[in-house]
């Protein structure tokens, strides 16, 4: 067999320059285009698998660049974690792209939109074949570019430009830190690749910074507390868009690079439990602010962001394959979940869920397909999310942490309420407004079937039942012993018991009393609930503590440079000017004036002796004789 | 001999203008055809210089050695190396296009065309110059014809700019000269040839070395600018026109950047390992404070000036650094960022043409009317803000890389830099582009096909530099190589 892992990314960048030039003109051929593209990765992602199985690994393609000592060479890594979320990434891509001719059906730049999602697909197929730091960092920047193209997709809605806006500093700011951790790296390890990560077991205070810093850029792409803030508003973009990058892929590409650099982190016990720390906090803080919003998609961001911070957790706790198989699962079901809303969203054009109610009744596929992604995400078995969500549970109890087992569970609890709160306002009941729903196109449904069937079954690789396969597949090194395949199950009693608890309460708050109880318990709870309303008010926090301020700084700055530096160029100029203003009258009226003044001097002399020169010969005589006389009259008197 | 190339390429344009002189004024086209002629003669010339460049050689290739006045040893002494030879190109490159985008001056053409083919002379024979004389004589060349061409064919404060820029970098030169002399009474034999003077003044002590330094310090700082000697470039910039503006960031700000690579750090090597700390940190203020003042400029071709200060200071930086990898990315930072900001200029003027007005608010919703202008704006601007993929992240990255070897902390605080630089190029995408369709803007064409022309080939440098880097740097990495080592720098 041949080495075709490097054409993976190269299909969907050919499609993506196709329709960049003749987008326009093929019209509605983009999509196909596009599917066609991101199609034939998904077979090479398959294949690839098959190959990795076979027992095949890494290889080097080219030299890209000489840094100092290094030279960098460009490659793919193949192993599990690879190879596992290029089949994820691809197959979940290609539906959501079918998805997307419907979806996109009316809109002017439906072309534009396909190779906007082209060259997503290139770089996140990219970034998870990059075998070192600078190729993953490029393709990093990469994914968050098409972020903020397809975020301010509808860039004539100044909400949609300024969430982009808002996406791509955000991340910025963490991956200024993942640079810094670069450097770092290349610094005291020599290195640039993955591979040699593994020689790196030494704790050292170094280390663990770069880890720290690898993080930083982590939490900014997995939206993870305090560098949330950007996904709720990345919902501005069009739903598929949500979908396949603000919940599946892209944003997941945080917790990879924590699993892709496992060995740094597990080897730096202090950065790794500030994962499962960050994790927790972030878990818990997203699903309550969930459990008030009222907006479809925000409501299914802020479950990303938890859902995100859960998997950090199971990281960060040490639990390798439970955190890589919960991002699995959770690209599937969320995957679906935005699918859903953005197939509700499609036919009714509303995204309040307070406006809906009752939209099951006409739109059974898609209302089933969202029963099925819910009881997924909040662990009711066998569906998937139950036993990733499961493996990581059990991994925090084992490794000792009990706090953070305790914030999972209420999470669990929260999440299950917040899902069916959302499926009880927007499914069942009573429409509360003039709604006209309607089943949407096949072309739509039928992604949401098959990613239901994913979303049912695809935690069985996963489970006892198959002797958990997924977790001997993508294990690191050798032994298995660090991480238990004994099924708890008291922990999963203990969190299906929660999970239906949270549906329960739900039930009881949503369905049994319509809308009076939540208006009572909001009442009683004012304060709370108006901070978790406003989203503990962080956006409000760093608009105060962080862009005022600069745009202050900013401004402040700029008149300094007009002021006091032009200022002083200009300042300088103009005592020139005054000098040589002095000098000029110095010029003028001493200098010259001296020289005027000799001459007027001399010309005064002249004016008395001109009287002298008169010209008639009787006065020169008469002078001529008293100058005689003169004469005279002294050597007589000298004698 | 063999065929004077060097010449060739350095003379071409002045030939052209010398004939210009001789065409009568009404008969633009010729004008025009005889200018893009000349300069798209030098372009081809400096393409047959990339072939036939031996980049595994560090010494000066294709030189050529007159006597001049031998009487106090002066020659006519060109030559390329690798650290020449890529801005060589771009100042072909950027000479031509530039001509192309002069297409749209309507007064005074001949006057016009005949001072930008002498600039264009000047600004070439100052990087291939070896001679101290000859080089100063050169560098001073550029000043005459960039202060008329600001002067009458700038914007409302067209006088004022053109003086400022004259008299600034005037000021600024006297000290180079003062250094030259320097050189010249310091040197056994006394002489002005760089290559020489290469071999003796290591010997030379440390406290002369430092004055000398100094002396170039203020002609060189000057035209890169170096904080605080930047605020004749906002206002150049500003009232000069697009073309002008074009080659001003594009090409006069190297100068100042190359004179540091040519004559001060491998002349005075102790004195450049003395100043290395101050000369870093001087960076990293270009870097952070433009980027601040730029942010919030609401005149789009202020900003872009501005950005040009912060760009600059990577070359700093990595200069500062006195490392193989840091002096390659300076350098290769020189080089992009002619190509993109000398772009970034081209779609200033593009829209200015069109609007009259260059204030950022008055824009808006752009994105509809003009998608093409909207593509390779965006293209521009994200090589700007160093994204991966595009040339500037390569020497940014490269450039950083190379100072953190030497100076964490203030590596560490010039990344700032690139969030801010981030911030302000996204906001001003969003004023321009973004949002709802200013009704003004209404009417307004997308590029015209003479536009596309003059973008394209600089976008196709930025993106085959950002994928395969290898392809600019190859021709630099053995002169920067052998440069670290006689400067005594680190590997990285």
């Amino acid at each position: 067999m041949v080495n075709l892992a490097h054409l993976i990314p190269v299909f969907p960048f050919l499609a993506f320059v196709i329709n960049i030039l003749i987008g326009r003109r093929v019209r509605r051929y983009s999509a196909l285009i596009s599917i066609l593209g991101s199609t034939i990765s998904l077979c090479l992602s398959i294949y690839t698998l098959v190959w990795f199985l076979k027992g095949s690994g890494s290889y080097t393609l080219f030299k890209w660049l000489i840094l100092g000592g290094i030279s960098l060479n460009i490659g793919v890594i193949i192993d599990p974690l690879t190879c596992m979320m290029l089949v994820v990434v691809s197959t979940i891509g290609t539906l959501i792209q079918i998805y997307s001719i419907g979806y996109m059906k009316d809109d002017v730049r439906f072309s534009r939109f396909f190779a906007y999602m082209s060259l997503f697909m290139s770089s996140m197929l990219g970034l998870l074949l990059a075998d070192n730091f600078i190729t993953l960092y490029i393709f990093w920047e990469g994914v968050g570019l098409c972020s903020y193209l397809l975020i301010s997709f509808w860039f004539e809605k100044l909400s949609a430009a300024r969430a982009g806006m808002k996406a791509f500093i955000t991340t910025r700011i963490g991956d200024t830190g993942l640079l810094v951790g670069i450097f770092i790296l290349i610094f005291s390890a020599h290195t640039v690749y993955f591979s040699d990560l593994a020689n790196l077991s030494a704790a050292s205070p170094l280390l663990t910074a770069a880890a720290l810093l690898l993080f930083c850029g982590a939490a900014g792409k997995s939206a993870q507390f305090p560098l949330h803030v950007w996904l709720p508003d990345a919902m501005e973009g069009p739903t598929p868009v949500s979908a396949l990058i603000h919940a599946a892929t892209m944003v997941a590409a945080g917790v990879y690079l924590v699993a892709r650099c496992f060995v740094l982190f597990s080897a730096q016990a202090p950065a790794l439990i500030w994962v499962a720390y960050i994790g927790g906090i972030t878990a818990i803080f997203a699903a309550s602010i969930a459990t008030v919003n009222n907006d479809i998609k925000r409501i299914l961001a802020y479950s990303t962001i938890s859902q995100l911070g859960f998997m950090m957790i199971g990281l960060g706790v040490g639990g390798y394959s439970a955190g890589t198989f919960h991002l699995m699962t959770h690209a599937f079901f969320k995957a679906l979940l935005f699918l859903c809303a953005g197939s509700v969203i499609h036919s009714i054009h509303t995204q309040d869920i307070r406006d809906m109610g009752g939209v099951f009744r006409k739109m059974k596929i898609t209302g089933l397909a969202f029963v099925i992604a819910s009881l997924a995400i909040s662990g009711i078995p066998p569906f998937s999310g139950f036993w990733s969500k499961d493996e990581i549970l059990s991994e925090i109890l084992r490794k000792g942490h009990p706090f953070l087992f305790a914030i999972a569970m209420v999470t669990s609890l929260l999440t299950a309420f917040y899902m069916f709160r959302l499926i009880f306002l927007v499914l069942f009941g009573k429409p509360r407004t003039e709604i006209h729903p309607h089943e949407s196109p096949k072309v739509m449904t039928v992604p949401l079937g098959i990613l239901s069937v994913f979303a049912i079954f695809v935690g069985f690789v996963g489970s006892p039942f198959m002797n958990h396969a997924f977790q001997k597949f993508i294990y690191l090194g050798q032994s298995h012993e660090s991480e238990s395949m004994k099924p708890d199950y008291l922990v999963m009693a203990l969190s299906t018991l929660l999970a239906s608890l949270g549906i329960g309460i739900a039930y009881l708050l949503y369905v049994m009393n319509k809308s009076i109880l939540p208006q009572r318990i909001r009442r009683h709870f004012t304060l709370l609930y108006t901070i978790v309303y406003n989203k503990y008010y962080i956006d409000e926090i760093y608009d105060f503590l962080f862009i005022k301020p600069s745009i202050r700084l900013s401004r402040l700055a700029s008149r300094f440079d007009l002021g006091v530096i032009d200022g002083a160029v200009n300042g300088v100029a103009w005592i020139f000017v005054i000098l040589s203003r002095i000098s000029s009258w110095i010029d003028r009226n001493i200098v010259d004036g001296t020289v005027n003044m000799i001459a007027k001097i001399v010309g005064l002399f002249s004016l008395i002796l001109r009287r002298t020169q008169t010209g008639y010969i009787q006065t020169y005589l008469l002078i001529a004789f008293f100058g005689l006389a003169v004469i005279i009259f002294i050597k007589l008197i000298g004698g | 001999m063999s065929f004077p190339i060097m010449t060739c390429i350095v003379f071409l344009p002045l030939a052209g203008g010398l004939l210009i002189l001789f065409t009568p004024k009404k008969n633009v086209g010729l004008i025009k055809t005889i200018a893009t002629a000349a300069t798209g003669a030098a372009l081809i010339l400096s393409v047959v210089l990339l072939f036939n460049f031996d980049y595994a050689k560090s010494s000066i290739q294709f030189e050529e050695c007159l006597r001049w006045i031998p009487s106090i040893n002066i020659s006519y002494h060109l030559g390329v190396d690798g650290i020449s030879i890529g801005l060589v190109f771009l100042t072909t490159l950027l000479s031509f296009l530039a001509c192309i985008g002069s297409y749209d001056i309507d007064i005074r053409q001949k006057e016009y065309f005949f001072l930008y083919l002498l600039l264009s002379t000047g600004m070439l024979g100052t990087f291939v110059a070896l001679d101290l004389v000859l080089f100063y004589v050169l560098w001073e060349i550029v000043l005459v014809p960039m202060y008329f061409l600001i002067g009458i064919w700038g914007g409302p404060r067209k006088e004022y700019a053109a003086i400022k820029f004259f008299i600034y970098t005037l000021a600024g030169s006297i000290f180079m000269l003062l250094g030259i002399l320097a050189f010249y009474f310091t040197s056994t034999p006394h002489t002005f040839s760089i290559l020489e003077l290469g071999q003796t003044t290591g010997a030379l002590s440390l406290s002369m070395q430092i004055i000398i330094f100094i002396a170039f310090y203020l002609g060189f700082a000057v035209k890169v600018p170096v904080f605080p000697f930047h605020t004749w470039l906002p206002d150049a910039h500003v009232e000069a026109p697009t073309p002008i503006s074009v080659l001003l960031a594009g090409v006069l700000l190297k100068m100042g950047g190359y004179g540091f690579l040519r004559i001060s750090f491998p002349l005075l090597k102790d004195a450049a390992h003395y100043f290395a700390l101050p000369f870093a940190i001087l960076g990293v203020v270009n870097i952070v404070y433009g980027a601040i003042v730029a942010m919030a400029q609401t005149d789009f071709k202020k900003m872009v000036a501005y950005s040009s200060v912060s760009h600059m200071g990577f070359v700093m930086i990595g200069l500062a650094s006195m490392s193989v990898t840091g002096v390659n990315g300076a350098l290769l930072q020189m080089f992009n960022h002619g190509i993109i900001t000398g772009g970034m200029f081209f779609l200033v003027g593009v829209l200015y043409v069109r609007a009259h007005t260059r204030d950022l608010n008055k824009f808006g919703g752009l994105g509809v009317k003009m998608p093409v202008y909207a593509g390779l704006l965006i293209v521009f601007s994200l090589a700007s803000l160093g994204l991966p993929g595009l040339s500037g992240f390569i020497s940014e990255f490269m450039s950083l890389l190379g100072s953190y070897a030497e100076f964490q902390l203030t590596t560490i605080i010039s990344v700032l830099g690139i969030v801010i630089t981030a911030g302000y190029f996204l906001y001003m995408l969003q004023r321009v582009l973004l949002g709802p369709l200013n009704e003004k803007l209404a009417g307004f064409s997308d590029m015209s096909k003479r536009e596309i022309f003059v973008l394209l080939p600089l976008m196709i440098i930025v993106i085959l530099i950002g994928v395969y880097p290898l392809a600019a740097l190859k021709y630099q990495m053995a002169t920067i190589e052998a440069f670290i080592q006689k400067i005594g720098g680190g590997v990285f």
